[in-house]
This record gives structure tokens, sequence and C-alpha cells, in this order.
């Protein structure tokens, strides 16, 4: 096809959402008002770990507008987790708090109200007898014998088949140690982030006529949301209708679901439309965030600059709940050795709750914050060894034709071209043999051991 | 309190709204008069997506109570809309990829009008210090900044809207 017959590719082509977006007819969850609408608030933990004692809506049940309030007892099946989904378990998260809550703005009970003022009022008048109980924000305190048990199975750490953690092994970490003229050791902790987005997280819920229930939202995870939605209801799917695709900014902080199955259990039990939206403090407070890491680099290398072991051992900051957090630690663990050829790794990645707000996704969750330790500890390998950063890169980068530590063969390797783009880019000079290397030879080296090739490994 | 109503000029027509005491000209837009092109992302003045213009001058609607427009003329984004086609500012941001997410758009094309109405002709560093309480999320600020440069490289100094 020669490239005159393209009408797309090459050509800048307008946003299909772009002339709803510049006239302001783009409807978001905000936007979306029914005459008879109701609005939940919520009644949020104020500590980061306490027992529940009581919770006394006397107050609040005399403010005028008020309709309702909800609490775990109303929810059909209360405890869930996100990634059930693609068979992540055990069920770990309730949709309201029972016995005891695990962090700060954990949700405790719903207040459905006639505006959005009198929602708000009731909110606040409800009485919370809390008892306070030790908490723990630090991975590596929560591993500590001693140390608050979050989860009902009696540690603070998700089990990956069996397993404390998740492994990656491969090759011989000693014996590539023992081939090491350095050992280069580094930690990294990369925080979590809030995205901010400009429209908070929020949902519309509505009941029809024929029985199901409509509900608008701004998740980025729409089917997702509703296969959520529809166990925690424990109502067929077909018995929801959701209505999503514009998003006001998300970056992977709407895929919990979090606010559509509240909204959907008040739209059932009252009848009316119910928006639950997020308010910006909300969104600060209690949305999850970017998975935080504590991430420890112990590699062994040549004097020449080759990465012969690497052994990583490192803590993902989960939070209370999973969220996509166990996911994440998964993909972090994937990604942790880095685009490289390294022959014997040995990695560790703990899933680990704390009483701090849940994590969960975010741009590349688990795979950013892999690559931000990883180069970092590239350059300061560089620096040990005396070796220009482009080079100590090109010298160890992956082929095609090489096993990953996971267990794959690169087949899609263009990291050396990209690297040498990236130099050329900046006038960064590179040696010759350097300049000579792509990303389906190895150059000869008396240093280079022998490329870890899928035949070798297999 | 005892709700009142307030009248005010929304981009050219006489409007009555009724409305309980402290309700902000953005609820009263968004809520009592349906005009939802003026988006909230913070309710509490510091992300400009709610910005309108009223008697010339770009203002937080949320945080304003709409007895203070009492009289006065305001102007949304539906008041720069033309009934067919599109602003220049609208056609710039539209081609410039000046939006993603759409939600700081509204607000964006206002503080832009505001500027572009008293200088039709500014410098970037003009134009980054009046978009400068817009926040977009999406990071497309180099974008939004060009679309106000193409138009106002273009500008014949006659960028008004529609009602004005």
């Amino acid at each position: 096809m020669s490239e005159q017959s393209l009408n797309v590719v090459g050509q800048s082509v307008l946003r299909r959402d772009g002339l709803s977006h510049v006239t302001g007819k783009t409807l978001y969850i905000d936007d979306i008002q029914f005459p008879d609408m109701l609005y939940l608030k919520m009644v949020r933990s104020p500590l980061h770990h306490a027992r529940i004692q009581g919770i006394d809506f006397s107050e609040a049940e005399k403010v005028p507008g008020f309709v309702r309030a909800f609490t775990y007892k109303d929810v059909p099946k209360n405890i869930y987790t996100i990634l059930c989904l693609i068979g992540v378990g055990p069920d770990e998260e309730p949709v309201l708090a029972e016995k005891e809550v695990l962090f700060k703005g954990e949700q405790i009970a719903a207040i459905v109200a006639q505006s959005e003022e009198a929602a708000i009022e009731a909110a606040a008048r409800v009485k919370l007898d809390l008892e306070e109980l030790p908490a723990v924000f630090d991975v590596e305190e929560a591993l500590k014998p001693g140390a608050p048990i979050l989860k009902p199975w009696g540690t603070n750490y998700f089990v990956y088949e069996g397993h404390h953690c998740r492994r990656v092994r491969f090759g011989n970490i000693e014996e590539g140690f023992a081939k090491a003229d350095f050992i280069v050791e580094g930690c990294y902790e990369p925080k979590p982030i809030e995205h901010a987005p400009l429209e908070t997280t929020g949902c519309v819920a509505k009941p029809e006529a024929n029985g199901r229930i409509t509900v608008y939202t701004n998740t980025q995870a729409l089917y997702f949301s509703m296969d959520n939605t529809a166990l925690i209801l424990q109502v067929p799917f077909n018995k929801l209708h959701f209505v999503g695709g514009t998003v006001g900014g998300a970056f992977g902080g709407k895929v919990d679901v979090i606010v559509e199955p509240i909204a959907s259990l008040a739209a059932m039990h009252t009848g009316h439309p119910v928006k639950y939206l997020y308010t910006r403090e909300e969104e600060f407070h209690v949305s999850s965030t970017r998975v935080a890491y504590r991430i420890y680099f112990k590699d062994g290398v040549t004097k020449d600059g080759r990465i012969v072991a690497r052994q990583v051992t490192s803590y993902a900051d989960s939070g209370a709940y999973n969220r996509h957090t166990p996911y994440a630690a998964t993909k972090h663990a994937a990604n942790i050795s880095g685009p490289y050829a390294i022959p014997n790794v040995h990695i560790d990645v703990h899933c680990v709750y704390t009483n701090r707000v849940p994590t969960s996704a975010m741009r590349g969750f688990g795979v950013t914050s892999a690559s931000f330790a990883t180069e970092l500890q590239m350059d300061k390998i560089a620096r040990t060894v005396g070796m220009d950063p482009y080079e100590i890169r090109l010298l160890n980068a992956y082929r095609n034709g090489d096993m990953r530590p996971y267990q794959k063969v690169v087949s899609d390797a263009t990291l050396v071209e990209v690297i040498k783009s990236a130099a050329e880019m900046v006038n960064h000079p590179l040696g010759k043999r350097f300049q000579a290397m792509t990303s389906w030879d190895r150059p000869n080296s008396p240093a280079q051991p022998e490329p870890v090739s899928a035949e070798k490994r297999s | 309190m005892a709700s009142k109503i307030v009248t005010f000029t929304l981009n050219g027509h006489e409007t009555e709204v009724l409305v309980k005491p402290l309700t902000t000209l953005a609820k009263a837009l968004r809520e009592k008069l349906g005009s939802t092109a003026t988006k909230c992302g913070c309710y509490e003045g510091n992300c400009g997506s709610c910005t309108v213009i009223v008697n010339g001058e770009p203002v937080l609607s949320c945080i304003l109570p709409v007895e203070e427009v009492e009289g006065q003329s305001v102007l949304t984004l539906e008041g720069i809309t033309p009934p067919e086609g599109l602003h220049p500012l609208q056609q710039a941001f539209h081609e410039n990829f000046a939006v993603q997410c759409g939600f700081c758009t509204p607000g964006m094309l206002m503080i832009s009008k505001a500027l572009l109405d008293k200088n039709p002709h500014p410098t970037r560093a003009e134009i980054t210090e009046a978009l400068s309480g817009n926040l977009c999320r999406c990071t497309g600020y180099d974008p939004i900044i060009a679309a106000v440069q193409q138009v106002a490289a273009g500008n014949n100094g006659n960028q008004g809207g529609t009602h004005e």
C-alpha cells in the first residue's frame, strides 16, 4: 500500500470528543442531575486503626432532608477484592467497615439525603464509638514480630501461591556474586502519588421502572466496576446498566470500585437516583494513590561493567487493602531486573499491608517505580565502575533471543537502538564498539559472559 | 434564611434565579439554570475550571456568592459558542489538541478569552501568567498556550463573543 492511500497514518486526526469538550457539552458526573435525585455522603473513620464499638445515627436522623443510613449489614456481599475477577483472593476489603477500620478515611456508613447540604450535615452528626488500636505505617515494621496484625489470615502480607512474596529466581545468585569485582548496593523509595484528576471520582445510580439500575460513572474500568457491583449486590449482571466512557482525568486513579456499589445499593433501597461524588478533599484523602515502594538492590558487577548478579528485595506498600497492588507488585517483580541481560537474578517483592490509605494503579503501576529504581542503580553502577552511563547500558541491554528472568524470550528488543539514538540526539559521544552494537547480536568481549540464550536455560 | 431572587444578565439574556443565601454563582448556573459548561473541579477556588467572565473580568464562580452578580453581566462558555461553528479560541483549542479529558477546557477557554479581550496580542509570558491559576492535570499546557498564541497571531482586535 502506498503512503498516499493512507488517510489516517501520518495525518493529525482531530479528537472525536474535541468539539464536545470545547463547547462544554460533554456531560461529566457532576453535570448529571435528576429532579428527585438524592445525595450520598460517607461517614469515615477519623482514626488509622480502630475497633468499631457502635454507631449512633439518632442525631443524623433529625436533620431535615435525611432519608436513610446504610451500614455493612445492608450490603449483600460486603467483603470483596476488586481483582477477584482475575482470580486474586481472598476477599478482604469491606464496602462498609464491619468490626474494624484499617485506615483514616475508611468508609463506615453511608448517609443519603435530599440535598447535598443535608447529607453533609447528617453525616457529620453520626456518632462513632471507636476504640483506637495501634497502627503501623512502615512496610518493614509491618512485617516484624509484634506488629499489629491487619488481616484475618494472621499476617500483613499478600500470599502469592503459598509464598510470602512474589519471587523471581534465575541462574545462581551466589555464583554470580562470586564472579563480581564490585558489589553495588542501593535503596530507592518511590513515594505514593495522588493522581488528582480535575473531575473527582463519582457516579449517579438511577433505578429504572424495569427493575434495572442505570449507573453513570466516570470509572476507567466500566465492566470491572459493573461485575464487582453485581457480585457485591448479589444481583445478575443484567440488572445493571453501566454508562461511562467520559472520564475527567484519572491516570489510574479511577480503576478501583468504590463508589458504584454503595450508590447502586442506595438507589435500590430508596427508589431514587443517588449521586455519590467525592469532594476534592475526599479525592486527596481517601482515593488510592500510586504504590509506594522501598527497594533494596545488591548487584554484582565485573570491572568492565557487566552486571553478573542482581538481588532485589522490594516492599510494596499496599496500604490497608489490596485494590490493584498485588498485581502491581507482580509486574514490579517482573520488571525490576530492568531491560538488561543479567545471568543471575534473585527477586523478592513483598506486597505489604499498613494502616495507610490503600494504594492502587497509576500510569505503568509497578513498572514505573521499578524503572525509576533500576535506572538510578544503573547510574550508580556506572559511577562505581567508572564507565559512561550510556555505554554501560548498551553493554548490558537485553538482546533479541535472551531469556528474561521470568522465563520469556525477548523478541522485540530495540533498546540498543533507542539508547544510540538518544545519545545522538544530545550529541553524546559513544565509543566505536558501542556504536556497532545492535539488538540482534552481542559484541565479542573477553569479559562478556555467554549470552543467556533460551536454549541454554530451557 | 429565606431564598431570594437574584437578577443578572447571563450570556446577553436577563435571567432570574431563586437561591438560598450563600449559593455560589457556579451552583446557580449549573444546578438552577442548567448551564453545565462551567465545570467545578474543587468547589474551593483552586483549580480554575469554573472560570466565567463577569463584566469583563475573569472570576472563580465556585466561590462567588450569586448575590454578588446582581445586576451584572455574566458570560459563560455557552455564551461565546456561536449558534453554528466555533469561536476562534474553541477552534484553536480543537485543532491544537489543547483538549484531553476536557474538564479544564471551559475554564481555560474563558480565562483565555478574558485575556485576549484586554490584551489582543499577549506575549507567551503574559499567556502563561494569565493561565497560571487554571490547572490541567492531563499536563497539556503547551498545546493550550499554542492555541491561545495562534488566536492572538490572527487577532484583528475583534475577539468578541456573540453576546457583547
